[in-house]
């Protein structure tokens, strides 16, 4: 605890340090879209999330190897098996100039159960109970493993500027989806920049706000010009004509173009979005023998599509949990091999194989329609004839929802960075009522799958949950529940000079308060 | 005139009320706006309450009533993602549009007509035929390549010119801000500008090109050049005149072409413009902006069809705008 504060205080000299020294530097950045509102709560998705972490800041973040670090808490215990203690920061300051309390967090707490997108992240939780200014307990209904990973979640909102009314009449606290609100176009956070000035679409221009709690922080931006460019060719132009200086996501087509550049640098790192077909036992009674699938799963050699059509930007996948995650099991490989594959379809009566639907989107995931042309010719060397569909991912879902092929494609990234969040909605035998298995669209179910996941979700101690997590991913394994394709990696790119490295994380969530430009 | 007029009027709000019917009965193939407004995981029955609040689990007739009752007051819908009325966001990015299709009509204009009347004074010329071989291959490039070509040479490799967005603006009037008052609005309009007149500038110099060949053959020439007018007059005044009758004719027609041809250019160089706008919507499943989109070019082209005519009648006094037999 001593070396801690030691550790701090040299943190803060070398940061008032910086902060003297430091001159105006000026980021302005590109990615494909921007947020769709200023409203935190509105809606669930990386832009939303990128912007939280701007112009908000969460109890605790994630580290780029995956732990926790505090934030807006200093520090944290469980109470009791249902109660996690938070001790809040003292003396951090709302954009508005209202000084961070308790009150927000429960302000805050109650929204987000309001929230469409997010009370489903915060169903375990019952409350949010304010034990002095600062300090706060998170009351879940049962023992839950996952408080840290839900308050990477909790961004404290400024309770005074968003309570009351606005010139309409109108709650300025409401969550409004479909059509402006306050909320959605007024911010007021503790984050490192505030925002300036914003144009739908066009441009949002921050400022590094001046009473920032975080003053060990090494960033040295003191504004951002966010500009969204959507064809991803035209946002490498941009880099590379020096109009930006850093950009996201980057197109594994175009690595080449800037690791060749003199100007700018190419940073990736694995990511945690797995990419899979699923099988609808529903829809084919082939695909309720487990051997037709095992057979499918060695068909598909996803090693060379990595290699191939990811240009090696992706990690070939065996499960869902990527390494890094308690539910990662080692042991399970990518099982390529079409001898196999041709044999089992053999044992189990359809050496002559047969007909299927295949549907997959061609603009929601890196490379999606190639990669399901690579499957069906894969397939067809078992003899299975696809019959495939690929189309933007505004028709896709409701063909998804619809379940209207026997395979369809499916990307998915764990909202609490959890194993069990991919079996939940992947793998658990789907339930309308409970929501489990909503994205599994094979019909894949197993009890101990659906029995086991809500177990671990039970289970505190994290080496006892690793168990069964990795139990239960094996068992998917072993039942060929799915086709497990790759964990699709990231990328970004910033021109020299622009320190990116440092910030980003698996997350997808550079954290640009400690951006430092050279 | 009036009639003329009244007539195109009444054209204008069939052509709109078939496009809304016709958008509306496509509607489902659009897409699931849910999907672009919600997380993943938000479950079965948050959708389903977000699709009740918008009312999309209506009948469509009854969807397609309110739609036609806010219309008739002049309430296009609300964009789902702009979170405003959608007239206001086309008119909004209507300037950019505009701004970029009048650059890139002076630029075809004042190209095409001069190198197409030269082609057709001096056939045989070297630079005649060099012009006629560059607009085939020119026709024949889709604008996307030539507005990344422009990219990769003015902008990457030589560093020249910006290459996307529209810069800093001049603010005008209202929602118009203009491009042509800055010295950087310039520079960043020019490639986008030069980018949407490749794929028209061909076929106005060869439009130009064979009017003038024909007009240079017709008797009223023969007998001009036989009274012993000068060269100057007689292409200038006597020729160039009438080539012009067809040319604007194509030109309107292709004018309203250059609107979709936006769409293209505005996507590659981030143009803020309604082109774009447009294909984020689609994107987006947004629907109420796709149809507020639809039906405004409609109109659009029926303005420009009228402006045309107009504009043929003033040069050919013979036309009869209202199409009654005399």
């Amino acid at each position: 605890m001593k070396n801690r504060f030691l550790l701090t205080t040299c943190l803060v000299m070398a940061g008032l340090l910086a902060a003297t020294t430091a001159s105006a530097k000026e980021l302005r950045m590109a990615y494909d879209a921007d947020p769709v509102t200023l409203d935190i709560h509105e809606q669930l998705s990386g832009g939303v999330l990128q912007l939280s972490h701007m112009s908000f800041d969460p109890l605790i973040r994630w580290t780029k190897d995956l732990a926790f670090e505090p934030r807006l808490a200093t520090s944290y215990e469980r109470l009791n098996p249902t109660t996690v203690r938070f001790n809040l920061r003292k003396g951090v300051k709302f954009h508005s100039g209202n000084t961070m309390t308790a009150t927000d967090f429960k302000w805050t707490f109650n929204r987000l159960k309001q929230s469409p997108d997010f009370k489903g992240i915060f169903a375990n939780f019952t409350e949010l109970n304010i034990i002095d200014d600062h300090t706060i307990d998170l009351v879940t209904s049962g023992p839950y493993p996952l408080v840290l990973h839900t308050a990477t979640y909790i961004f404290p909102l400024d309770s005074q500027f968003y309570s009351g009314t606005d010139a309409n009449g109108n709650d300025k606290g409401a969550i409004v989806k479909n059509g402006a609100s306050f909320a959605s176009t007024n911010l007021s956070g503790t984050g490192p920049f505030k925002i300036v000035s914003r144009e739908q679409g066009v441009k949002i221009v921050f400022e590094r706000f001046a009473d920032y709690w975080d003053k060990s922080s090494p960033g040295n931006v003191s504004s951002i010009v966010f500009t969204p460019i959507k064809d991803e060719q035209t946002r490498v132009a941009a880099l590379l004509s020096g109009g930006v200086d850093f950009i996201a996501p980057v197109s594994p087509n175009d690595f080449d173009q800037i690791r060749n550049s003199s100007k700018a640098d190419l940073i990736t790192m694995p990511g945690t979005r797995i990419i899979t077909f699923q099988m609808n036992q529903e829809r084919r009674k082939e695909f309720r023998d487990q051997r037709v699938r095992m057979a499918i799963v060695h068909a598909i050699n996803n090693e060379a599509i990595v290699q191939k059509i990811m240009k090696g930007f992706a990690t070939t996948a065996a499960q869902m949990s990527p390494p890094g995650y308690l539910g990662h099991n080692p042991n399970l490989k990518p099982r390529y091999d079409l001898d196999l594959a041709k044999k089992l379809m053999k044992d189990a009566g359809y050496e002559n194989g047969f007909s299927i639907t295949m549907m997959a989107p061609n603009n929601r995931y890196v490379n999606d329609d190639k990669i399901a042309q690579a499957v069906a010719a894969m397939l067809s060397k078992i003899n299975i004839k696809v019959d495939l569909q690929t189309m933007p991912k505004a028709q896709y879902w409701p063909q998804f929802d619809e379940r209207a092929a026997d395979m369809m494609m499916i990307g998915w990234h764990s909202d609490t960075e959890d194993s069990a969040n991919f079996y939940e909605f992947l793998a658990m035998t789907p339930d309308k009522a409970t929501g489990f298995g909503a994205y599994n669209s094979g019909n894949y179910s197993s009890d101990y799958v659906d029995s086991q996941t809500i177990k671990a979700n039970q289970e505190t101690d994290s080496a006892k949950r690793a168990e069964m997590l990795q139990a239960i991913e094996t068992k998917i394994f072993q039942d060929a529940g799915f086709v497990p394709l790759h964990w699709q990696n990231l990328a970004w790119a910033a021109r020299k000079g622009v320190m990116l490295d440092p910030v980003v994380n698996a997350l997808n969530f550079p954290y640009l308060g400690d951006l430092v430009i050279k | 005139m009036i009639q003329f007029l009244l007539k195109r009027i009444l054209q204008a709000a069939m052509v709109m009320f078939i496009i809304s019917l016709f958008c509306f009965s496509i509607q489902d193939t659009l897409g699931d706006p849910t999907r672009e407004m919600a997380a993943m995981s938000m479950s079965d029955k948050e959708r389903e309450n977000l699709r009740d609040e918008m009312g999309l689990n209506d009948p469509l007739l009854m969807q397609y009533g309110r739609f036609v009752g806010r219309a008739l007051q002049g309430d296009l819908g609300t964009s789902y993602f702009f979170k405003e009325p959608t007239l206001d966001v086309i008119m909004k990015k209507l300037p950019a549009t505009l701004e970029l299709a009048f650059a890139a009509s002076i630029l075809i204009i004042t190209i095409s007509i001069p190198l197409g009347v030269f082609c057709a004074i001096n056939p045989r010329h070297w630079f005649s035929k060099f012009t006629m071989a560059v607009s085939v291959i020119g026709i024949s490039i889709p604008v996307f390549l030539t507005a990344l070509a422009l990219i990769y040479i003015f902008s990457i490799t030589l560093g020249w010119m910006p290459s996307f967005g529209r810069g800093e603006v001049v603010h005008v009037w209202g929602s118009w801000s203009t491009n042509f008052l800055s010295w950087d609005g310039i520079r960043h309009i020019v490639m986008p500008a030069v980018a949407l007149s490749s794929i028209m500038l061909p076929l106005f110099i060869r439009l130009v090109r064979a009017e003038m060949l024909e007009v240079l053959n017709s008797e009223y020439v023969k007998f001009a050049r036989a009274k012993g007018l000068s060269d100057g007059p007689v292409y200038l005044k006597h020729a160039l005149k009438n080539t012009m009758l067809p040319v604007i004719t194509v030109g309107g027609v292709q004018i309203g072409i250059m609107v979709a041809y936006t769409i293209l250019t505005e996507s590659v160089f981030q143009w803020p413009g309604m082109g774009f706008m447009f294909l984020e919507a689609v994107n987006r499943s947004d629907i109420p902006l796709i149809i507020a989109y639809i039906m405004f070019v409609g109109f659009l082209f029926v303005v420009v069809n009228t402006l045309v005519d107009l504009l043929y009648g003033i040069i050919n006094p013979m036309v009869d705008l209202v199409g009654r037999r005399q």
